[in-house]
C-alpha cells in the first residue's frame, strides 16, 4: 500500500489549485487523475466550445493569463493547453491514467483504491468536476424508437446528427449555444425552455462577468446569501464565448427561426408535452436580469465608475403567442433529441456516508461532516464564483487552510 | 396582535412555513400530503362535494368545519344552477392559489400589500365536450389572469411578486403540466 498525507482526486482546474496550495504549504500529496490532465476539456466538449470567462479571468493560484488577448474566450483545446501547463509550471504530483474505484474511511483516514494500486491518506480532496455525467430526464425512456437521443457530452458539431428536426431540451448555456448552431447547420430547432438565467455578453461596454466581478457579486459567499438552496441550483448563466462577443438569448434564438416551447413535461403515446408556464418562465428570467442590471448601475454610480455607455435596458423576451404544448414525436418531424438539461459529477466510488437523500454530497463549503474530506468545484460551493476557473484559488486557499489545521490538531 | 414590531403585515405567518421547510430537511417523509374531496350526485347535474380530512405532516388533519360546494350547470344549459360550473371552481382554485402566494411572498419579502384584486378568464371552445368536434379539446384553450395590485414597493417588485407566485403555485403546476389522472369503479 502507497502512502501519502494527501490525495486529490481529479486533475482539473480545482483539483491543480488544490494540489499548488497544498504545495505552498508543504503537504505531502498526489492527484490522482483517470485520464490526462483537463480530461474533461479533452474528451467530453463540443468542437466550437469556448469558455464562458474572458482570458483575464483565467486566474489561478500563482498563475494569471499573460496573453495578448485578454478579452477573449479560449478555446477548448486551449483551455486543455493551459491546464496543462499549469499542471507542469506547478510540477503538481498527478498520476495519470489512475481511476479512483473506490475511496473508504478507515480509523487513520481514507483508503484509496485505483485501478493501478491501494493508497492510504489522511485526508481526501474531491475535485471530479461539476459538469461530468449528463443529466438525462427519465421521461428519456418514453421516446419512440428511432429518434436519436444525445447529450453535450457525446455532441460534437451538426454535421453528426441525422437530417430533419431536433429537440434540444434545456435553454441553459448548452443548450443555446447548441441549438443556435444546430439551426445554422439547416436543421429545424425546437428548444424546450424551463426555468433560465438570461444574460447579456456585454453591458455598457464591459463583458457582463466584469461587472460582476468588479461589483463583487461573484464573491458573494454561500454563507451570506439568503436562499443558497435556490442558489446552488440555478441553471447556468446564457452565455457563450464567442470571438464577437454575441448574445445569444431566447430573442436572438427566435429571430434565428428557432421554435420556442414550455419545459418538456411529459412524453404519452409519441406525443411531447410542453408546460404551459412559458410566459412566466421568461418573465422571472427578464426581473432577474433587471435586477441585475440595477444592482450593476448602482455600484457603477456609487464608485463613479466611468464606462464606455449608459444604463440601458434589453427587450422583453418576447413570447410565442401560441407556443405549441405537444408535438408528435414520431411524426418524423422531429429525427433527435438533445438533452441538455444539465451535469451532476460522477462520485459513484465514494463510499463515504456524506450523501443526502438525493445524491448529492452534503458539505459546509466543501467541508463535510467527514474529517479530513473536502469537496471542490460544485455550484456556490463556497462563493458564487466557485464553479468558474477564477473561483478555484478562494476555495483551495480556504480549504487548504481548514485542511492544514486539520491535520495539525490530529 | 402580536407585540413585534414587524412594519409588514399581510396576515401571513411566514416563520411558520420556513420552519416547515427546515423540517422537512430532517423528514422530508412529513412533506408527503394527500388531498380528499368526496361527492354525491344530487339530480340532474347537480352534485354536491365535500372536504374535510386530509393527510400530511405525518398524520390525519382536519379542516376547521366540514365545507361542502355545491355543483352544476346554469340555466343556459337546460341546468337548475345550484352551483358554479365544475371550470369556474378551476379558475377559482388558480385564483386563490396565486393570491395565497403573493400574500406569502409580500410577507416573505417585507412588501405591504394593500389591496390585490384579480380578474380570471378563461377560453373554452365547448365543441370538445358536446362531442360535436373531436379535433377541440374538452378543456380551456388558454387562461388569463390579471392582477390589480396596491402595494408598498416598485412596479418591479410587484411583478416579481405576481412572477414567483407561478413558480410556486400548485394550482398553476396543476393547469400547466400534465398530470397522471386514474378513475375507477370500486
Amino acid at each position: 500500500m502507497l502512502k501519502t498525507t494527501t490525495i486529490v482526486v481529479g486533475a482539473g482546474h480545482c483539483g491543480l489549485a488544490m494540489s499548488r496550495c497544498l504545495a505552498d504549504r508543504s503537504i505531502d500529496h498526489v492527484v490522482l487523475e483517470r485520464g490526462e490532465v483537463a480530461h474533461s476539456w479533452r474528451t467530453q466538449r463540443w468542437d466550437s466550445l469556448r469558455l464562458l470567462t474572458p482570458n483575464w479571468m483565467t486566474r489561478l493560484p500563482g498563475y494569471a493569463y499573460q496573453g495578448d488577448d485578454p478579452d477573449g474566450y479560449l478555446a477548448a483545446p486551449d483551455v486543455v493547453e493551459l491546464i496543462a501547463n499549469y499542471a507542469k509550471e506547478s510540477a503538481a504530483p498527478v498520476r495519470a491514467n489512475t481511476t479512483v474505484t473506490s475511496v473508504a474511511q478507515d480509523e487513520r483516514g481514507y483508503l484509496v483504491q485505483t485501478d493501478q494500486e491501494l493508497w492510504h491518506a489522511r485526508s481526501v480532496v474531491l475535485a471530479p468536476g461539476a459538469s461530468t455525467v449528463p443529466n438525462v430526464p427519465a421521461l428519456q425512456g418514453s421516446v419512440p424508437v428511432g429518434i436519436t437521443t444525445l447529450t453535450p457530452v457525446d455532441y460534437r458539431n451538426p454535421s453528426q446528427l441525422p437530417d430533419g428536426g431536433v429537440l434540444v431540451v434545456g435553454a441553459s448555456a448548452s443548450g443555446i449555444q447548441i441549438a443556435a448552431e444546430v439551426h445554422r447547420s439547416g436543421r429545424h430547432v425546437t428548444l424546450a425552455v424551463g426555468e433560465h438565467v438570461r444574460m447579456p455578453r456585454t453591458y455598457r461596454g464591459k463583458d457582463i462577468l466584469w461587472w460582476m466581478d468588479a461589483a463583487g457579486l461573484l464573491d458573494e459567499r454561500y454563507d451570506e446569501i439568503p436562499d443558497l438552496i435556490r442558489a446552488r441550483n440555478l441553471p447556468s448563466m446564457q452565455l457563450i464565448g464567442s470571438p464577437d462577443k454575441a448574445t445569444v438569448d431566447l430573442n436572438s434564438l427566435s429571430q434565428l427561426g428557432v421554435q420556442l416551447v414550455g419545459r418538456l413535461v411529459g412524453i404519452r403515446d409519441g406525443i411531447a408535452q410542453f408546460s404551459g408556464s412559458l410566459p412566466n418562465m421568461v418573465a422571472l428570467a427578464d426581473l432577474k436580469l433587471e435586477r441585475l442590471l440595477d444592482t450593476i448601475d448602482g455600484w457603477a454610480t456609487a464608485t463613479g465608475f466611468d464606462t464606455d455607455g449608459p444604463p440601458r435596458r434589453f427587450a422583453a423576451t418576447a413570447v410565442p403567442t401560441h407556443a405549441p404544448l405537444t408535438l408528435d414525436l414520431s411524426s418524423g418531424a422531429i429525427r433527435t433529441i438533445l438533452w441538455a438539461t444539465g451535469f451532476r459529477p460522477d462520485l459513484s466510488w465514494l463510499d463515504v456516508g456524506v450523501f443526502d437523500r438525493k445524491g448529492h454530497v452534503r458539505h459546509d463549503g466543501g467541508i463535510t461532516a467527514s474529517p479530513g474530506l473536502y469537496l471542490m468545484g460544485m455550484p456556490f460551493l463556497r462563493r458564487r464564483k466557485s464553479t468558474l476557473i477564477d473561483g478555484a484559488a478562494a476555495d483551495a486557499a480556504d480549504l487548504s487552510g481548514h485542511l492544514a489545521h486539520y491535520l495539525d490538531a490530529n | 396582535m402580536t407585540t413585534t414590531h414587524t412594519a409588514v403585515d399581510n396576515g401571513v405567518n411566514v416563520e411558520a412555513l420556513l420552519g416547515a421547510r427546515e423540517a422537512l430537511a430532517d423528514t422530508p417523509e412529513i412533506a408527503q400530503f394527500r388531498w380528499r374531496t368526496t361527492v354525491s350526485w344530487v339530480g340532474g347535474t347537480h352534485s354536491r362535494s365535500s372536504v374535510d380530512p386530509f393527510y400530511g405532516f405525518g398524520e390525519e388533519q382536519q379542516h376547521k368545519t366540514t365545507f361542502t360546494y355545491d355543483v352544476d350547470h346554469p340555466l343556459a344549459f337546460a341546468a337548475q344552477d345550484n352551483g358554479i360550473t365544475p371550470v369556474e371552481y378551476v379558475l377559482v382554485a388558480l385564483g386563490g392559489c396565486l393570491t395565497a402566494g403573493i400574500a406569502s411572498i409580500a410577507q416573505q419579502r417585507g412588501i405591504q400589500l394593500r389591496s390585490v384584486k384579480a380578474t380570471i378568464e378563461a377560453d373554452h371552445d365547448i365543441h370538445g365536450i358536446l362531442g360535436a368536434d373531436p379535433h377541440i379539446r374538452n378543456g380551456f384553450s388558454g387562461v388569463r389572469v390579471s392582477y390589480k395590485i396596491d402595494a408598498d414597493a416598485t412596479p418591479d417588485q410587484v411583478k416579481a411578486l405576481v412572477a414567483q407566485s407561478q413558480k410556486r403555485s400548485a394550482v398553476y403546476d396543476i393547469l400547466t403540466n400534465p398530470t397522471h389522472v386514474t378513475v375507477e369503479l370500486s
